[in-house]
């Protein structure tokens, strides 16, 4: 009966998101460190040219999530990672609280921490394959102010008791061009989340570009949150601050403040304050996700004419 | 064919298009609150499978009794008017589920079975119900129930690729469930007003 088509179709589904299995890395020069089924994915850990990335795709070999140079730990090696760093720039005073969607390697999570030794830091992670393959593999060890938590975003959010003090700076990471969790890229997990944040609070979010999605996310980002920054390049991060973006001689004067610091990790104002915009370069018209309606995946899937 | 036979079988196909496009929105519905992980589809796929399996059970003890194509529309139809109440509640049952401060799993399967428990066992009565009102005599029986099954599954197949690709792209969430509503209760009652008071094949 119907069961048959119950059955296997939503199973379908499912492994579809769990199981990517296939091909053996080893791409020219590729050197396979690591590999594991999570809940939710493979994870693979790659070696190549000095630097050890994380993967999550099976088939093809680009789409790195993370990268570290072993040799130089610090350093920031994908340009997004020191692309996000330029949310610091938007107030002088620098955050207390944060709130990281989105391990990865842990190169974030472990610069923030290094960045803001008194911040307290809130690292939310679905797959807690991840967590373990960032500390294993990638040096992430949280200190005494981080907290990691294994959670859905949207659900850790919801779930945060509203008495905890307001986050100043939340780093949106948990998408990756296969797949975007389309309950976190709608207007009301943005309200969400800007319910979290404190009065000049900022959220600095790794985002797509080069896709029909292009369009929704940005009009949704605006409704949400008004104008806002972009850092397009190959991702775009997109970085807002409640009460409207500051000037751009505020941000120059606090990206100075940070020189010196960025610079040990391979970030400077010099590349990342050109990149920042105001273009208004989308469909202004384009319809915004809302959890009623985000087909993000399948947006994303269509290339931007 | 004759009518009776064309109109039980549409509405079995109908009612498998409707089934798979109701558990795959009804991931949207759990989504903002317990996510979109594997133990979410874990608890719709239970659900559904569950309700499905309970329908089954009671579509064919239903159907012993003087089973008419009027009936049959009236078992997906109440399938179609029991989703109503997900569609206007749905936010505030997820929402109250979650406030709870269960776990995720059990809200999310809880939610689940608030929401879509009895909607899927509607149309789980439908099959076997359909059977009875197609079956001639038992030469044929077997054959006639594959070609049931056929139908039905082929509509589920539809309704679950149709809705995946194309409807979430086009329309909000509550507009599919209003349209798929909409048309399970025009079908039913343009097949009930027309060969509606058709008894089956054998007595």
């Amino acid at each position: 009966m119907r069961t048959f088509p119950g059955k296997t179709a939503a199973l379908a589904l499912v492994a579809a998101a769990i199981s990517l299995s296939g091909a053996p890395a080893g791409a020219q020069g590729q050197k396979l460190l690591h590999e594991e089924k999570s809940l939710y994915r493979n994870i693979r850990v790659l070696e190549e040219d000095g630097q050890r990335c994380l993967m999550f795709r099976a088939r093809r070999l680009v789409g790195y999530q993370s990268c570290i140079q072993p040799n130089e730990p610090d350093k920031l090696v994908l340009e997004y990672s020191r692309m996000m760093l330029a949310g610091l720039y938007m107030n002088a005073a620098p955050p207390k609280k944060v709130m990281i969607i989105g391990l990865g390697g842990g190169v974030l999570p472990r610069t923030l921490q290094a960045l803001l030794p008194n911040a307290k830091i809130d690292v939310v992670e679905l797959d807690p394959g991840v967590d373990k393959v960032a500390r294993g593999w990638f040096g992430f060890k949280p200190g005494p102010n981080m907290r990691v938590v294994i959670s859905d975003g949207r659900v850790f959010v919801k779930r945060r008791p509203k008495t905890e003090a307001p986050y100043d700076l939340v780093l949106l990471d948990a998408f990756n061009e296969d797949y975007i969790p389309e309950h976190m890229l709608t207007r009301e997990f943005l309200e969400e989340v800007k319910a979290t944040m404190s009065p000049n609070g900022v959220i600095a979010a790794n985002t797509f570009s080069g896709t029909e999605l292009y369009d929704h996310e940005s009009t949704t980002y605006k409704a949400v949150f008004g104008a806002f920054y972009t850092l397009p390049r190959a991702n775009r991060i997109i970085i807002a601050r409640l009460g409207g973006p500051p000037s751009m001689a505020e941000v120059r004067a606090n990206a100075a403040t940070w020189e010196e610091a960025f610079r040990k990790r391979g970030a400077s104002q010099d590349n990342l304050l050109p990149m920042i915009s105001t273009r208004v370069d989308w469909d202004e018209k384009a319809r915004i996700f809302t959890d009623q309606y985000s087909p993000s995946n399948l947006l994303n899937s269509r290339k931007r004419g | 064919m004759n009518r009776t036979a064309v109109a039980a079988f549409t509405v079995a196909g109908w009612s498998g298009f409707y089934v798979m496009l109701v558990e795959l929105l009804s991931s949207r519905i759990l989504a903002p609150y317990f996510g979109s992980s594997i133990y979410v589809w874990g608890a719709i796929i239970f659900i559904f499978m569950l309700g499905l399996a309970i329908g089954y059970l009671l579509g064919g003890l239903y159907s012993r009794h003087d089973a008419t194509l009027r009936r049959l529309c009236v078992l997906q139809a109440a399938s179609a008017l029991a989703t109503l109440p997900t569609v206007v509640w749905g936010d505030q049952v997820s929402g109250w589920l979650f406030d709870t401060g269960m776990d995720v799993r059990y809200g999310s399967l809880a939610a689940c079975m608030a929401l879509f428990f009895i909607p899927t066992a509607f149309a789980g009565m439908v099959s076997p119900y359909a059977v009875r009102l197609v079956i001639k005599d038992r030469e044929t029986s077997g054959r006639t129930a594959g070609y049931l099954y056929f139908v039905s599954t082929l509509g589920s197949s539809a309704g679950t690729l149709l809705t995946s690709f194309y409807f979430v792209l086009w329309w909000d969430v509550n507009h599919i469930f209003a349209g798929a509503i909409a048309v399970s209760l025009a079908l039913c009652a343009a097949v009930a007003l027309t060969v509606g008071g058709k008894r089956s094949e054998i007595a």
